[in-house]
């Protein structure tokens, strides 16, 4: 019985620590100002030129941006003091990169925007979410080729230590997902599949970790699951044989008047497929993320900003028991968002390849 | 509206990024993994596989050799028995053989037998013959050894023949 009653004392109190932690970290951020849930949330799932860590503390990534007519431009974006100064002709405004007539450092106020410029402005900077993105490919790749590499090792011997935990996911991918999705000619696109499978749901996870190589809304960002749908969609295009076409364009087996409907919806679908992907994963992972914060901003909907601290830690604990169990149902969709994304490619590449089709096939999206 | 707004430079970073991820991967990773699972998947196969086929072997091995053994057994019988046949016969044959050689040797010995008695009595007859041819010699020396004797067979003789 004591000892039920001190790991509940423990665990209480190892609560109310992180709590403090996290007030202490959103009070920060809002300095004496009202507290607005709203651009709290969004300016944590969005994009920005800098990595918040906490208060005042955040990692300066490195600005690229390129215009014909000043050419390469680099540097760090700490020259922007948040937002506050103009640097080197740019500046900050709702979170991208704008180009001003000012060449030289001035605040951010004084500056005139040159929408001219602006407009052509081609910005590849290494923002929070492309810094996840490296950071994530590099761990990615570190893990698996160091799997692969236990696997060249020791042939043919039980799996150890990193390689058991892989193992599964990788056989539960090609056998379950791939292999009877696709059929027989499965192989050739297992690296792609596989490869977009441990993208989404490394990044998913490291989107649920809140400090610092994770926390980024990566895999909930329309531009990463663009170009995800965009490679899912040019993967069963290019792959896609006579019979696919033949059955968007003709429908055996359906008479003449029907098809004027149905052809321009099959079409749509070629589309629409790779479309619903895109919005899936990217709302799916982004709905988590909201749901999460919004658990953390009602702690401070209800401290009114450190005025009522009371309410705030009151509310705080059935938050915070909230938010691990949203956390828990997260981990989950980490998994089942993967794991959707990389069934529906294959199915979609399955159908495309599918020498015979069966009439009775879904065109599920 | 931000959050729908796909951005250009992160599309960019993505696409390469992702690129490399998936080249580099499917070198150093897919590859070595899938071939390693997939060999190992078939050598696990070709074990129980083999596992099988010894089994099998090993009950077919069992069968033949009780078979065999079986085959072993009926030979020796089979054998056990020509070669009691061939006793058999063999002592028959002997037997027989000898019954003969012993008939032919009696029939050898009786033939000789009669052949030597036959020749006794001839020999003894010769010489009963013989003897008696000196017997009457020595009688008729003995009738005939005076002119008177002589003249008195003579006379005999000479009475009994009737001149005709």
């Amino acid at each position: 019985m004591s000892l039920i009653t001190n790991r509940l004392k423990a665990f209480s109190g190892v609560l109310i620590a992180l709590l403090s932690l996290t007030i202490s970290a959103f009070a920060g951020h809002g300095e004496g100002e009202t507290f607005d849930p709203g651009k709290t949330i969004t300016s944590h799932i969005g994009d920005a030129h800098d990595w918040h860590l906490w208060g005042h503390t955040s990692i300066p990534l490195p600005v690229i941006v390129f215009s014909k007519e000043r050419g390469l431009d680099v540097f760090m974006s700490s020259h922007f003091h948040h937002g506050e100064m103009a640097h080197r002709g740019y500046m900050i405004k709702d979170n991208s990169i704008v180009a001003v007539n000012e060449l030289e450092d001035i605040p951010a106020e004084e500056a005139t925007i040159n929408e001219e410029l602006t407009a052509q402005l081609w910005d590849i900077s290494i923002t929070k979410n492309v810094a996840s993105l490296l950071i994530s490919v590099f761990l990615i790749c570190w893990i698996f080729i160091s799997v692969a590499r236990a696997y060249t090792r020791n042939p043919n011997s039980p799996p150890r230590g990193l390689q058991s935990l892989i193992e599964p996911i990788i056989l539960f991918v090609r056998d379950d997902v791939i292999k009877t999705s696709i059929g027989p000619k499965y192989e050739k696109y297992l690296p792609y599949l596989m490869t977009a499978f441990f993208f989404i749901w490394f990044n998913n996870l490291l989107g649920l970790v809140p400090v610092f190589p994770g926390g980024a809304n990566l895999t909930g960002n329309i531009a990463v699951t663009l170009v995800l749908a965009l490679l899912t969609f040019l993967v069963t295009t290019f792959s896609a044989n006579k019979n696919y076409w033949h059955h968007i364009f003709a429908m055996p087996g359906v008479p003449a008047w029907v098809l004027v409907l149905l052809t321009p919806i099959e079409i749509l679908g070629v589309f629409l497929r790779p479309f619903v992907l895109m919005i899936r994963l990217f709302a799916n992972v982004t709905a988590g993320h909201i749901i999460i914060l919004s658990f953390f901003s009602l702690i401070f909907i209800f401290g009114d900003g450190g005025k009522n601290m009371a309410a705030g830690y009151g509310v705080g604990i059935v938050s915070l028991v909230f938010t691990v169990f949203m956390s828990c149902l997260e981990l989950l969709v980490a998994f089942l968002q993967a794991y959707v994304f990389t069934l529906l490619s294959s199915i979609y590449i399955g159908a495309a390849v599918e020498e015979h089709h069966g009439h009775d096939a879904a065109h599920s999206y | 509206m931000e959050l729908v707004k796909p951005d250009f430079g992160l599309i960019f970073w993505m696409l390469l990024s992702f690129g490399i991820l998936v080249f580099l991967l499917t070198k150093f990773a897919w590859k070595p993994i899938l071939k390693a699972l997939k060999e190992r998947e078939h050598s696990i196969e070709d074990s129980l596989r083999s596992a099988e086929k010894a089994r099998n072997e090993m009950a077919n091995l069992k069968a033949d050799n009780e078979k065999l053994l079986a085959e072993a057994r009926n030979e020796r019988d089979k054998i056990l028995k020509e070669a009691r046949e061939a006793k058999d016969n063999i002592i028959n044959e002997a037997r027989g053989k000898a019954t003969e050689e012993a008939d032919r040797l009696i029939k050898i010995a009786r033939e000789t037998i009669h052949n030597e008695k036959m020749a006794a009595i001839t020999d003894l007859k010769n010489q009963v013959a013989t003897l008696s041819i000196e017997i009457a010699e020595k009688v008729i020396r003995q009738q005939l050894s005076t002119d008177e004797k002589q003249k008195a067979l003579v006379g005999e003789m000479l009475k009994d023949v009737k001149l005709n």
